[in-house]
């Protein structure tokens, strides 16, 4: 499994094989298996605790699994070296849930750190990409700000602009709707809309939001206790009889969430009709 | 009974090994990222912030580690005068005094009152860098936190704390003077004098060896303990206690394995 970073056509940007996760002896994430296509918006949904953040990590190689593969641009960050790791890390841009851009430094030059780090770019031709980069979200006039003057929505999309710097061809978000109103999430929906248009990126977001999660996934996963229960377009999830999806997409609390559905569910699987 | 007791044993054993050997690591990983942090050969940013760390550590405390060293210098010339004046051997507190200091408290107390103001500012500020996923994406940008954020730490501290320590040493040798002036009518001169035949070179290298070594204590043990933040916001301000506490008494450990060394191999010898 060393194909060159560049293997593009029509092997999954990312693909996750058998992934084992256990903190503690606790199984957290329990035989993951899903493929991410290029150009594609994967939706990852699942409750507090369902594994979804611990998968993220995984994708982006802050942390490793116990077994399984997991190839981003066909290497494998499950065990690849050090330096492979670095190098595929920069065609993933990340947008943290809490921004997590740098205090000590203005929001210019936050997204100027990673190009500052990586590449030897003139000190004139930085300062355009970074603004360029402000720009395609909306911050143009914004650099020389600290990140704590910005707004909660402005800090996002400064966190996106980071993420986009070395002009990433995957683009993670966790949470990105987060600690937002209804109207600054709805903007920056789109904004994750307009950037895949404009740039055919891989998109894959966190989220439990589900208004959020229906505008931009073109498929969705769901997990539920470290268990990929259904991977599919918004209308077969939507339509799906699980349990755990309805209740998921119905907003009901566990306990009210009955047993009869429960029996309902293992009834027609039994009968072999589809989930 | 007996294998709770084991397990637990062995556990805290785990635990205890285990940070020594991530602090091991960091260790090794910091000496790697030290060049790039240095001036000319090394990347412009880290220098600059080098720079400003060189600041916060050294020039910022040198007023409280100065007024400690003083009384500390004062301190020993009293309890020591207490007891050679019954042996009408007063000068002997000139000496006692320049020794002690600048053997073990111009070091040691330089060190402490570095670890107290610094250790756990390094462990408050990568700590809530971990929380609020700064660290994490820095790992995802390519770049290295070790580098990046604590090369530019340790680099300043080596050059820093020495530097206090000579001055807080001199401070504490100078805070004699006046007790000899108050208690014996000895003009500062002849202290002086007095002072220039008591030091060694040898005693003086030998405070700037432990220096060096605490100033790698404070800043890992501090680097450390941030970077081993989980949760929220209250596991912080445990993380700086705890950076405070343990660099602290890894110091005090280090001073005594050092000051045996130089024991050894060459004090006990000298008449």
């Amino acid at each position: 499994m060393t194909q060159p970073l560049e293997a593009t056509g029509t092997a999954p940007a990312i693909s996750v094989r058998d992934v084992v996760v256990s903190y503690n002896g606790r199984r957290v994430l329990d035989g993951i298996n899903l493929d991410i296509a290029r150009g594609e918006t994967m939706v990852l949904l699942g409750g507090s605790g369902s594994g979804k953040s611990t998968l993220l990590r995984q994708i982006i190689g802050l942390e490793r699994p116990q077994s399984g593969q997991i190839l981003v641009n066909g290497v494998n960050m499950a065990q690849c070296a050090p330096k492979d790791l670095k190098k595929v890390r920069r065609s993933i841009g990340v947008a943290f849930q809490d921004s997590a851009l740098f205090n000590s430094m203005s929001v210019e030059d936050n997204i100027a750190l990673p190009l500052r780090e990586h590449t030897r770019l003139a000190e004139s031709t930085i300062r355009l990409m970074t603004w360029m980069k402000l720009a395609v979200v909306g911050l143009a006039e914004f650099g020389k700000l600290s990140p704590q003057a910005l707004s909660g929505g402005m800090k996002k999309r400064a966190a996106v602009a980071r993420a986009l710097a070395l002009d990433p061809d995957i683009l993670v978000f966790d949470e990105p709707s987060a600690g937002l109103d209804p109207i600054v999430a709805a903007e920056l929906d789109e904004l994750i809309l307009g950037l895949k248009r404009a740039f055919n990126m891989t998109v894959v977001v966190v989220t439990h939001e589900m208004a959020s999660a229906f505008q931009i996934a073109d498929r969705m996963a769901m997990l539920y206790k470290g268990s990929l229960i259904a991977v599919g377009t918004k209308e077969e999830l939507q339509s799906s009889a699980h349990p755990h999806i309805r209740q998921f997409f119905d907003r009901v609390p566990d306990q009210i969430a009955d047993m009869a559905a429960l029996d309902k569910y293992f009834q027609r699987y039994l009968e072999g009709s589809s989930v | 009974m007996t294998t709770p007791v084991v397990e637990r044993l062995g556990n805290s054993a785990m635990h205890h090994i285990e940070y020594v050997g991530g602090l091991a690591i960091q260790l090794r990983n910091a000496f790697g990222a030290l060049g790039r942090t240095l001036p000319l050969v090394g990347n412009r940013s880290r220098w600059r912030s080098a720079v400003q760390q060189m600041l916060a550590v050294g020039v910022d405390a040198f007023p409280m580690v100065g007024i400690m060293a003083v009384c500390a210098g004062f301190i020993l010339a009293m309890q020591g005068a207490s007891e050679l004046r019954r042996l009408g051997a007063m000068q002997f507190v000139i000496d006692l005094v320049t020794i002690g200091v600048t053997r073990e408290l111009g070091p040691l107390l330089t060190a402490i009152a570095v670890s107290g103001r610094s250790g756990s500012a390094f462990s408050a500020e990568i700590g809530s860098m971990v929380v609020t996923e700064e660290i994490d994406a820095m790992r995802t940008m390519g770049i290295d936190p070790v580098e990046f954020v604590l090369a530019p730490k340790y680099l300043p501290a080596l050059i820093v704390l020495p530097c206090l320590t000579i001055l807080s040493t001199t401070c504490g040798i100078l805070a004699g003077g006046p007790f000899m002036r108050l208690s014996t009518d000895m003009a500062l001169g002849v202290y002086l004098r007095y002072v220039v035949r008591s030091i060694v070179l040898r005693d003086v290298l030998t405070g700037l060896v432990k220096s060096l070594a605490f100033a790698t204590i404070i800043v890992h043990v501090g680097c450390l303990e941030g970077f081993r933040v989980r949760g929220g916001p209250d596991a912080v301000g445990r993380s700086a206690t705890a950076a405070v506490v343990k660099s602290t008494f890894l110091v005090i450990l280090a001073d005594v394995g050092f000051t045996a060394i130089f024991y050894l191999t060459g004090g006990a010898v000298k008449p």
